[in-house]
């Protein structure tokens, strides 16, 4: 990028941190208490279970997942719901009227997306360090989970703003997919608890390879090979993204 | 940012645009020179705000090409959006912002910043009487202040070509005039403007040139007196020394109103001739005491170019 172009896209990115700073207590602290009531009830309704991980009780086994699972969400939500206000509410139209690449265009949304999940993982980490000591053994995976993941999410939104044409649309888009998805994920039972046949069902959902693969970057144990969790999704990251800058590029539903 | 050397301000080049079965767009050509006060009139649906969009990079054409101070708007797109700024019809804002954060983020988009910019961002604010509402945010604004700051952000970047789509629609009498005012400075200014207007006394007021669409055709462009004298008709009003109860037969086709000992009729440019009408009456008994003549408006002539018919709007 030139360094008009690099400015450009700084601003859009800093926008789109402030678009959902401004809103903070809905953006991030709202994610962090809901995760924190999850860890809560249940805690408290499996309290006295046996350790799904060796050495790693329920609790600190459940506080990954719920960071995970709400990066997830709010990387979807961030990108997604920036694009669909700013379509609807027209004012789409003066990043239109710019001279941004599409690229710079995706990378704003998504870099901001990822921004958001961290802040409301780091909160649900800050928050459960205080009743659960958590092991941190591979930090570097931990990372690239975290990276990929969010910013994976964070594309689909793009794809799922672009494309969603009324707040209902996007809504059902959340709720149907990804919603569903995150829940059914492993954030809250191991994959190995499951009977076969929803063992081979789980593992087509690539939220599963990013939950597990977060997971291991805390206790250093997973379900699936962290490697093989880690190229899926890389590659899941790759696709979605290659989608959205497909559809950014055409303009679609953005410039007719 | 500069234009291409000796590029016109505005190129358009065979232009075509479909939307599902609607031709929007049916081969335009248009070339808007630098430094031009270009009207771009035409009924709801004549393709105005498609051909804005396709130079704005909103929407992109199916054939022909469109370039910005000779930069193309798809191949050179970066270049074109620097030098464009564009007015939206509709007043959208972002409701997350305050004014001043508005036009700093959108200055940010072209890569500006810094202490020139903020002070042109400050000027802007001064000269569009925004200055005190800089820190409010965007929706404690009125609608009228809501268009003034539209027009800041399409100036924030200085572009040497402002599209102003429908700028005064549903703004009040006292906001129009001083947004012309604005308009007038920058056009003196040396920038490049193109206005789109329903109210054409406006763009009769303000336009050197301007082009008339219909059906996604320019159905004429030309000098805004050249236009005027197209006009199909004019306005011969007479003055009598007693009221006329009649008039002599060959004029009465042509008589529009009578009030009192005033006569108004409507001539045919070239064919009619005031002499005649006059040498009629004077026949016909009647002392001609005064007599004065009334050009079409552009109204008249926007009507009859757009719905093929002489205007019976002054009737």
């Amino acid at each position: 990028m030139k360094g008009s172009a690099m400015k450009g896209f700084n601003t859009l990115f800093y926008k789109e941190l402030l678009r959902f700073y401004k809103v903070a207590f809905q953006t991030i602290f709202a994610p962090v208490v809901t995760a924190l009531l999850y860890l809560l009830v249940f805690a408290s309704t499996f309290k006295g279970r046996p350790d799904i991980l060796p050495g790693v009780s329920y609790v600190a086994f459940l506080i990954p997942g719920l960071m995970m699972m709400s990066m997830i969400q709010n990387a979807f939500a961030n990108s997604s719901s920036s694009l669909i206000q700013s379509k609807i509410t027209g004012n789409l139209i003066f990043i239109l009227l710019s001279p941004l690449s599409a690229f710079e265009f995706f990378l704003a949304f998504v870099g901001a997306s990822i921004v958001r999940a961290f802040c409301v993982a780091v909160g649900v980490y800050v928050a459960a360090i205080f009743f659960v000591s958590l092991p941190i053994r591979h930090p570097v995976f931990l990372l690239l989970f975290g990276l990929l993941g969010s910013a994976g999410l964070g594309a689909l939104g793009v794809v799922a703003g672009i494309w969603a044409e009324r707040f209902d649309q996007l809504a059902g888009f959340q709720n149907f997919v990804v919603v569903p998805l995150s829940f059914l994920s492993g954030v809250f039972y191991s994959l190995r608890d499951l009977p076969p046949f929803w063992q081979t069902v789980s593992r087509l959902n690539p939220l599963l390879y990013m939950i597990d693969g977060f997971r291991y970057g805390f206790f250093g144990t997973s379900d699936v090979s962290p490697v093989l969790s880690l190229a899926l999704v890389a590659a899941f990251c790759a696709g979605v993204s290659a989608l959205a800058m497909a559809l950014v590029g055409r303009g679609y539903r953005l410039r007719n | 940012m500069k234009a291409a050397r000796g590029a016109p301000a505005i190129e358009v080049a065979g232009l075509h645009k479909h939307f599902a079965r609607v031709h929007a767009v049916r081969g335009v050509d248009l070339e808007v020179r630098p430094g031009e006060f270009f009207g771009l009139l035409g009924p709801n649906g004549a393709g105005k705000s498609t051909l804005i969009n396709i130079l704005a990079g909103l929407t992109r054409p199916d054939e022909g090409r469109a370039a910005i101070c000779g930069h193309d708007v798809i191949a050179d797109y970066r270049e074109a959006r620097r030098a464009l700024g564009v007015v939206p019809q509709e007043v959208v804002f972002d409701p997350f912002f305050s004014v001043r954060e508005v036009l700093a983020i959108q200055a940010g988009y072209f890569g500006l910043g810094g202490r020139d910019n903020k002070a042109w961002r400050e000027e802007l604010l001064r000269a569009l009487a925004l200055t005190d509402k800089g820190d409010a945010n965007m929706r404690a604004l009125s609608g009228g202040m809501k268009r003034r700051v539209l027009i800041a952000q399409a100036l924030v970047h200085r572009p040497q070509v402002v599209i102003l789509d429908e700028p005064t629609a549903g703004v009040d009498v006292e906001l129009r005039a001083s947004l012309w005012v604005f308009v007038r400075r920058l056009h003196e200014e040396g920038h490049t403007i193109i206005l789109t207007t329903h109210y054409l006394e406006e763009a009769e007021a303000l336009c050197e040139r301007i082009a008339i669409m219909r059906e996604g055709r320019i159905a004429a462009l030309d000098s805004k007196e050249a236009l005027l004298r197209r006009a199909v008709s004019k306005t011969l009003r007479v003055t009598t020394a007693e009221p006329a109860p009649s008039v002599p037969p060959r004029l009465e086709p042509k008589l529009r109103k009578r009030t009192g000992n005033i006569l108004e009729f409507s001539l045919q440019q070239g064919t009619d001739s005031i002499p005649e009408v006059l040498e009629s009456l004077r026949v016909a008994g009647h002392v001609v005491t005064d007599i004065a003549t009334e050009q079409a408006s552009l109204e008249e002539v926007f009507l009859e170019l757009t719905q093929g018919r002489p205007s019976t709007a002054s009737r």
